[in-house]
């Protein structure tokens, strides 16, 4: 577990703020939410009452004490009261150069499930669904897969070098890449396994576990197509070979066609660039297919006449049907969608009126239509879809919904713009049985108990 | 709140700023500083911030045609069309070229190893987590037995049971193992680790030597079990609107209610150890 970052390192950053300074020498934790550990939020009465006597009991109770504590307290700022941050100076700019959430934002993270494999360096996040509003997820909560740990790769030491089938091999630098004609797109990328644990039945009582391995952002870079002219192709050139620069020097093989289609080779994402923990300086983004070929820490392409047959695409990734035989290169994420609203972490509060929201998404293309079921799918009605409807991107539909107050089960559906429609768990059981771990894109049912609460369950 | 110091001190210092002459407020003048040296980096020094808009906008137009031409070469392009970065040497592309592939063995360097000396390497290099016959510790991968599996309740996928081509498992050792210093070992020790495993699945006898000729012809057990073209879409689901199931028939077969298996999805990170 990761220490509370700066109250070890007191010398780190100047104080810009000298409340934060004062903030520091009394003890308190780290204004970066996002650096929390289990003692930081514990109430710490010995240690904050010194600080509250410096500063204002309102807003230094909320900093140092639990959010109940801080909810407690915020009747003096409602009205007729004004509230202590209405009634003091606030912080100024560049306060904090690189912005961080909310203080109340704390619990907004990625999480994992210690059981699943053996240590964290080659394991999953999953993004936080729940605290999720629109179809761009925020940098810092983009869903994280790594095999070998998530390497720290210097720019200006990275190199992109393409050989193999070509006419020209090259060796590019991340100031080279950059010179090259750029794009921008917005696309999800997804882990095949999102929605592994529940093949067999439901386990996970959470849409951030069962469906957090997917996020969505806009990304910028050249297009592969780009730079496979730009060295030109041998005839014989059927396959591509993409490799990372981590310690599992990840690799996939992808047929020439896609490549050419619509893959990109990023360097930025949602505005900035690209985090280390989605591949900074340099990945690969391939669109609507597996995220393990999107290939991260980018720093080989091959071309060749034959796939490889890596060990991610032969004894991982790899879908063991029933009948024991195996379907490989099983690249394309099927349409799913997923209610984010209600949800295990988000129930509901009480009978009235509510919008029933969610994500759809395809590799196909574009998303159709979403219905959405309150009766476990005995009957459907049509979501809106919000804009923008992207392709291979992910998608908002909402629908108002009445709740009387009755348990209820909720179901969405997506349809693609290719006709397909989203299975139920039941329908893929039939032909997949239960140990092919990947592209499980079932629909999702949440259970609505009349207190409000809501399961992850399956029907039959 | 020493603050208010601080304030006072401030406000002074913004003051005497802006009552300096030929400074005018802040942004303002940042501004024009910088559309100017835009301006001049991108045509002639004349071109000032003074310059009426219409010459501004003459320029664009130029601009954007220029980059059009060079967008419209650009799809039609030679190899080398942009220039940019260097032919890597031969060296350079060996020392990056380490890729075998799985089902012809192409990219597999000399070397050779056996059983016997993979037996050792694997008890320093690998034991600690695959376990000392490949059975797995914890949670890490048994490479090991569960051949005949594949179709039972809970198949074990193993090398042995599972893995369709011995060279990939060359190339994986060497790419990616062994976990904490990855691609450190020598080609002739990663042959023997190759041969070991291979031997403690029963695939090839004691006496196997490992090397870029043996490998691709050793036949993997479950070779041909895959299908690699992708059959799906396999489900064929009707998007029924109303009366789609007897509301009878709609029962839970499943809840996570109740099952001790999510972490908290609020405040810290859950290490889900017992307190």
């Amino acid at each position: 577990m990761r220490p509370t970052f700066w109250r070890g390192k007191p010398g780190l950053f100047k104080p810009a703020n000298p409340r934060d300074a004062k903030l520091r020498e009394s003890g308190v934790r780290d204004p970066n939410p996002r650096n929390l550990n289990s003692s930081d939020l514990a109430p710490q009465d010995g240690v904050n009452r010194r600080a509250m006597l410096g500063l204002g009991a309102a807003v230094t109770g909320a900093l140092a004490l639990g959010r109940n504590t801080a909810l407690a307290q915020s009747e003096g700022a409602s009205p007729p009261a004004d509230a202590p941050w209405s009634q003091s100076l606030g912080a100024g700019v560049v306060d904090r150069p690189y912005g961080n959430p909310a203080e109340f934002e704390a619990g907004v993270i990625r999480r994992n499930v210690p059981w699943l494999t053996a240590g964290t360096e080659s394991s999953i996040s999953f993004s936080p669904l729940q605290h999720l509003n629109g179809i761009i997820t925020p940098n810092g909560l983009f869903f994280e897969r790594y095999h070998a740990g998530r390497p720290d790769v210097d720019p200006k030491q990275h190199k992109l070098m393409i050989h193999g089938l070509v006419e020209r091999p090259l060796l590019l630098t991340m100031e080279d890449i950059v010179r090259f004609p750029s794009v921008s797109r917005i696309h999800f990328i997804e882990c095949p396994a999102n929605g592994g644990m529940e093949w067999r039945a439901a386990q996970l009582n959470s849409l951030q576990f069962n469906h957090g391995m997917i996020s969505c952002a806009e990304w910028t870079g050249v297009k592969l197509s780009t730079l496979l002219e730009e060295v030109g192709l041998k005839k014989e050139a059927k396959w591509v070979m993409v490799e990372g620069a981590d310690g599992a020097h990840m690799n996939r093989s992808l047929p020439l066609e896609k490549c050419l289609d619509d893959c990109l080779v990023v360097y930025a994402q949602n505005g900035e660039a690209l985090r280390p923990e989605q591949g900074y300086p340099l990945r690969l983004v391939v669109p609507g297919w597996e995220g393990n070929v999107s290939i991260k820490w980018l720093r080989r392409i091959k071309l060749g006449d034959k796939p490889w047959h890596s060990r991610e695409e032969t004894s991982k990734y790899t879908d063991l049907m029933p009948d024991g035989t195996s379907r490989g290169f099983t690249w394309l994420i099927d349409a799913k969608s997923v209610i984010t609203f209600p949800c295990p972490e988000k129930p509901l509060h009480g009978p009235g009126l509510y919008e029933i929201r969610g994500l759809a998404w395809t590799g196909h293309g574009k998303v159709k239509r979403v219905d959405v079921s309150v009766d476990g799918g005995v009957n459907w009605q049509t979501a809106q879809l919000h804009e923008p409807v992207l392709s291979k991107a992910l998608t908002r539909f909402s629908l108002p919904w009445r709740w009387d107050g009755k348990p209820a089960l909720l179901e969405s559906r997506v349809i693609d713009e290719t006709g397909y429609v989203q299975p139920t768990i039941v329908q893929l059981r039939e032909k997949r049985g239960t140990n092919s771990v990947y592209h499980n894109n079932a629909i999702q049912t949440w259970q609505v108990k009349a207190d409000g609460s809501v399961f992850d369950v399956q029907l039959s | 709140m020493s603050s208010f110091r601080e304030m006072f001190r401030l406000r002074r210092a913004i003051h005497i700023r802006t009552a300096m002459p030929g400074l005018v407020p802040g942004i303002h003048a940042f501004s024009k500083s910088r559309a100017r040296q835009t301006w001049m980096a991108g045509t002639s020094p004349a071109m000032t911030k003074n310059e009426r808009s219409g010459s501004r906008l003459k320029v664009a137009a130029i601009a954007i045609a220029l980059f059009g031409l060079s967008i419209g070469t650009a799809s039609a392009a030679e190899p080398g069309h942009f220039g940019y970065g260097t032919v890597p040497t031969a060296e350079q592309i060996s020392g990056w070229d380490i890729d075998a592939r799985g089902e012809d063995g192409v990219g597999l360097p000399p070397g050779k190893g056996d059983v016997a000396t993979g037996e050792k390497v694997f008890a320093e290099q690998c034991a600690a987590c695959h376990g000392t016959f490949g059975e797995g510790e914890g949670r890490f991968p048994k490479l090991a037995g569960g051949q005949g599996t594949l179709k039972d309740d809970r198949p074990e996928l193993t090398v042995g049971s599972y893995w369709p081509f011995a060279p990939t498992l060359w190339d994986y050792i060497n790419r990616a193992m062994p976990m904490p210093t990855p691609h450190t070992l020598s080609a002739d020790d990663v042959y023997a680790l190759t041969a070991y495993i291979l031997n403690l699945n029963n695939i090839v006898p004691n006496e196997f030597v490992a090397d870029r000729d043996s490998l691709p012809k050793v036949r993997m057990p479950n070779r041909d079990n895959f299908i690699w073209t992708d059959p799906r879409p396999d489900t064929a689901a009707k998007p029924c609107m109303s009366a789609c199931v007897d509301p009878a028939a709609v029962t839970i077969s499943s809840t996570a209610e109740g099952k001790d298996l999510t972490p908290r999805t609020t405040g810290p990170l859950d290490d889900m150890q017992p307190k």
